[in-house]
């Protein structure tokens, strides 16, 4: 058992030879260190044919004509094909969801009909027998644009002046919400201190090393349309699928083998995409497209992208009395189907405040259209922003008052005995545990000492700041999610396990493995939960013709919830394979357990090893007691009910320096404590975590789409759109608490999004704390060398 | 087009013979004619590094070469090495880290880091990290791939004393 879970309901795993709790290399590495894996880009079928897309040079603009005559006699050219004629194949889409209320978007076409909206949407394709003669041909299709004015800037979106993207839409307003709790005005009139700021968060994308990659392949003497896609939720892409290439879901299978990165910007499926599976049909033969690097920063669905004015307001005596934000964000012309692109936004306005006890909360979020590229989903999903906001206000207001930032949290995070309690924008918080994570985050930072280190070096000329940030984050989500708004998007997931007739455990999950350890969590809960080595447990995902009906793994979600699914049938399992031994052994099933693959007596005594049991169950039931079907396999499904989703929480911390004639940021140290219940694994959580932190330190530091005012991409290559490499990362380290959720008997919660959650918040402060001998103050990122001599007043 | 013109070279100690474009890089060469789809391709344009590769005894990116200039090289790819079993100790180490999530970046990783191994048996953290800032890692952030390689470093002094 591990330190702090006394109690915490784990008797069927607390068993001798348990792995809950236990690091264990994940089984899948090692195919994947020797180059066997097989990603989507590796997949080569008979008659495969490769598309190219034709993309828009455009941010807006009529398409008046395109002319393939050209480019479809060129060598290897199988077809060529715009927007209109694969309209009749691929039905349009509207990505907006009922549960949030107002969301509006236009119908969005695989391939751009008519008007392309973004400097990237497709408006033409190009099939040939290879990739590089389909490029060939795709220089050759003629595109007469007639520019339209483009909507850019997302400041003045809204103004009348501007332009109206989708003119039926009535404005570019696709979303807005508010929040108005407590007694705001009252609460900011007595506040001693008010900080007023604009927070201004850059747009960046997730840059999976792997591109975005599918290979659809129509069989029409089957009528099935098979899918390869290294995607996070195959059965709602199954779904989308089928829907809109008018096929019955049961005509769709969709298989996702290893994932070259995923980070939810693999949880979509894409215009692109959808156009593949429509040709493969159209074609009747494999399609494959492999995205391209200046593809991917065009298309990939990018994220963040804020301007949020704060406000908090708080007393002498360091108590925070109200926050208050004004967001806008602008997502691209279309909103992302079907996901949606209001989550993010959605995700900031609950998600501000929400480790403190603050009772008065306003906040407005406005989602706008603009001619970029589509923003949606990408790991974190406003946790960075609602985090750095709140968290840069907190600090400020510290600051204000003259208070240490450790000091403002203690008075003010919600009290490791208070819960379970509810925030002011009505999340339902189980268990949290945020004093205690600051206390031991306090504890390995040293933080005493590194304040007199700053004091001394600041001395020397040398500017050092320590940057702190705690956090919630949603995991585990319900059918609160998406299944509420409409969306066929899994909440539930399942989980099957049979023994096969050598006594090995095969298992069958609906959540898919992307590298964060899906593979050796299930096989780790279901070893433990039977009874047997993990070496004797195989697990298969990602195929919808082969795993239970569920969701996929994003959202933080896999191992709370098919993790507890993976439990209940492996406990289902167990049960039946005592039965079965009792039968054998002419005994009841209490009187047996199974140790290491052995049934053993109430003695201890071991009377037959699984691989014999299973042969007598398969190949010699008659030699069974008569009317005893021996059952062994199980399936469970599971969703959490009780909460809408289970939170967690955790503390972060940078130690960096900040050099001011370069304006350059040193990252020197990383600390997080979080806590996500029961830890199944501790070396893939605390991986999970160090992942997260260093997206959070790109975007704090490197991560921009930068556009131009025409609404050109002056960056989509990896030259110029830095992202973090080894030598400027720091080592990160990872402590935990340990609350549990007593929703499941499993108690694990996620862990997938903590360190994306806090790590940009905590850069900010540390850089504004470096800074603090200037008078500084930097609320924007990236803290680009430029921004940071730019407030210094040194350019 | 420029009609294919023959290559001799030896891949992972295989002689290979192959007409070949002109204008093929090594790494579609590698993938797409060799089926050694260990070497991956990541942005085309030699930044990531995924698609590294031993030409020579030197790691390049086979994206930034043309397969007509392996002309009479000895190319390796992780296929090789894992087969002739030279860096068996810093694969047990990535495994044994989890200094891996996806793997798309794993293979040219670890070559990457084999190199430096070669030149440098005792590197420090910063100097490891210094030879691995040509392979972009999305998953990890990189300190697991650093932990991994240190441990294989201090494995491979205690077997050389």
């Amino acid at each position: 058992m591990m330190p702090g879970m006394e109690g915490a309901g784990l008797s069927s795993l607390d068993r001798p030879n348990s792995y809950i709790g236990k690091v264990v290399p994940r089984p899948n590495m090692a195919r994947l260190l020797e180059g066997r894996g097989q990603y989507v880009s590796d997949v080569a079928l008979p008659r495969m044919v490769h598309a190219v897309f034709v993309r828009s040079p455009h941010a807006h603009a009529r398409i008046a004509s395109i002319d393939v005559s050209v480019a479809k006699a060129m060598p290897g050219v199988i077809a060529v094909m715009a927007g209109a004629e694969l309209a009749n194949v691929v039905s349009p889409w509207v990505g907006v969801l009922s549960h949030l209320k107002g969301l509006k978007s236009a119908p969005q076409h695989a391939i751009a009909v008519d008007r392309a909206c973004w400097q990237g949407e497709a408006v033409a394709v190009v099939l040939a027998i290879s990739r590089v003669l389909a490029e060939d041909a795709a220089e050759h299709v003629a595109v007469e644009y007639e520019p339209l004015p483009a909507v850019i800037n997302t400041r003045t979106a809204l103004d009348p002046a501007t332009p109206v993207i989708h003119p039926e839409l009535g404005d570019n307003l696709a979303f807005e919400r508010k929040i108005d709790a407590g007694a705001v005005a009252a609460a900011f009139e007595r506040s001693d201190k008010i900080v007023d700021v604009e927070f201004v968060f850059g747009r960046h994308t997730g840059v999976t090393l792997e591109p975005r990659s599918i290979v659809a392949d129509w069989n029409a003497g089957d009528r099935r349309m098979t899918v390869y896609l290294g995607n996070q939720a195959p059965h709602m892409v199954q779904n989308i699928v089928a829907k809109h290439l008018d096929l019955e879901e049961s005509q769709v299978r969709v298989l996702c083998k290893d994932v070259g990165g995923s980070f939810g910007l693999k949880v979509h499926i894409y215009a692109d995409e959808m156009a593949v599976c429509g040709l493969s049909k159209l074609l009747r033969r494999p399609v494959k497209f492999v995205a391209d690097r200046v593809e991917s920063f065009n298309t990939d669905i990018h994220a963040r992208d804020h301007i949020c004015r704060g406000r908090i307001g708080v007393s002498h005596d360091g108590t925070i009395n109200v926050f208050e934000i004004d967001d806008l964000t602008g997502v691209g012309p279309y909103s992302m189907y079907p996901r949606t692109s209001a989550v993010e936004a959605n995700q900031v306005i609950i998600l501000i405040g929400g480790p403190y006890t603050t009772p008065n909360y306003k906040g407005r979020t406005r989602v706008v259209f603009q001619n970029k590229n589509v923003m949606s989903q990408y790991r974190g999903v406003g946790h960075p922003i609602a985090c750095s906001i709140t968290e840069g206000l907190v600090d400020l207001a510290a600051q204000a008052i003259g208070m240490d930032p450790v000091e403002i949290r203690r008075r003010n995070l919600v009290r490791d005995d208070a819960y379970p309690c509810d925030s002011p924008t009505g999340l339902k918080f189980e268990s949290l545990s945020h004093h205690a994570s600051l206390d031991k985050l306090v504890a390995m930072m040293r933080y005493g000492d590194l304040r007199a280190e700053q004091t001394q070096l600041r001395k020397e000329g040398i500017y050092r700041g320590i940057g702190i940030a705690s956090f919630i984050e949603v995991t585990n989500p319900g059918a609160a999610f998406y299944g509420v708004g409409g969306a066929r998007i899994s909440s539930q997931d399942g989980v099957a396990v049979r023994l096969d007739a050598a006594g090995a455990v095969i298992c069958q999950t609906s959540v898919t493995e992307q590298g964060q350890g899906s593979e050796s969590m299930t096989a780790q809960i279901v070893a433990s939960a039977i009874g047997v080595s993990m070496e004797k447990v195989r697990v298969i995902l990602g195929d919808t013709d082969n795993t239970p009906y569920g969701g996929g793994t994003w959202a933080s979600r896999g191992t709370g919830i098919a993790g507890e699914a993976a439990l209940q049938a492996a406990k289902v399992l167990r049960g039946n394979i005592l039965a079965t031994a009792a039968a054998i052994l002419q005994g009841k099933p209490d009187d047996f357990d199974i140790i290491d693959g052995m049934i053993v007596d109430a003695h201890g005594q071991q009377r037959i090893e699984l691989n014999e049991l299973a042969r007598i169950a398969y190949f010699r039931p008659d030699t069974l007691p008569p009317g005893f079907q021996p059952e062994l396999m199980a399936t469970r499904h599971y969703v959490p009910r009780q909460y809408p989703f289970a939170f967690t929480n955790g503390v972060q911390a940078s130690w960096l320096e900040v050099d001011v004639i370069t304006g350059k940021v040193k990252l020197l140290k990383h600390w997080v404590v979080e806590d996500c219940g029961t830890i199944i694994n501790p070396q893939l959580v605390d991986e999970q975590i160090r992942g997260g932190v260093v997206q959070g330190l790109g975007a704090a530091l490197f991560e921009h789409c930068i556009y131009d005012e025409s609404g050109q991409l002056t960056n989509a290559n990896m030259a110029d759109y830095l992202v973090p490499m080894a030598a400027e990362m720091p080592d990160i380290e990872v402590g935990h608490q340990v609350s549990p959720t007593l929703e499941t008997e499993l108690g694990a919660k996620g862990a997938g999004e903590a360190g994306a959650a806090g790590a940009a918040a905590c850069v900010s402060n540390a850089v504004n704390d470096a800074l603090s001998p200037f008078g500084v103050t930097i609320t924007e990122i990236p803290l680009t060398p430029k921004l940071i001599l730019t407030a210094l007043g040194r350019i | 087009m420029i009609a294919p013109v023959p290559i001799t070279l030896i891949v992972n100690q295989e002689r290979i013979e192959a007409m070949v474009p002109p204008r093929l890089n090594l790494a579609d060469f590698l993938r797409d004619h060799l089926s050694l789809t260990g070497t991956h391709v990541g942005c085309e344009h030699g930044v990531c590094g995924a698609c590294t590769v031993r030409v020579n005894g030197d790691i390049v990116r086979s994206c930034l070469m043309l397969a007509i200039q392996a002309e009479n090289a000895t190319v390796e790819t992780i296929e090789g090495l894992s087969d002739s079993g030279e860096i068996a100790d810093l694969q047990m180490a990535f495994h044994q880290r989890n200094a891996l999530q996806c793997g798309f970046c794993t293979p040219a990783m670890l070559m990457a880091a084999q190199d430096l191994l070669l030149i440098n048996s005792e590197p420090s953290r910063d100097q490891i990290r210094e030879h691995l800032s040509g392979n972009y890692c999305r998953c990890t952030g990189y300190h697991a791939i650093v932990d991994a390689i240190e441990s294989t470093v201090r494995a491979r002094l205690e077997r050389a004393e």
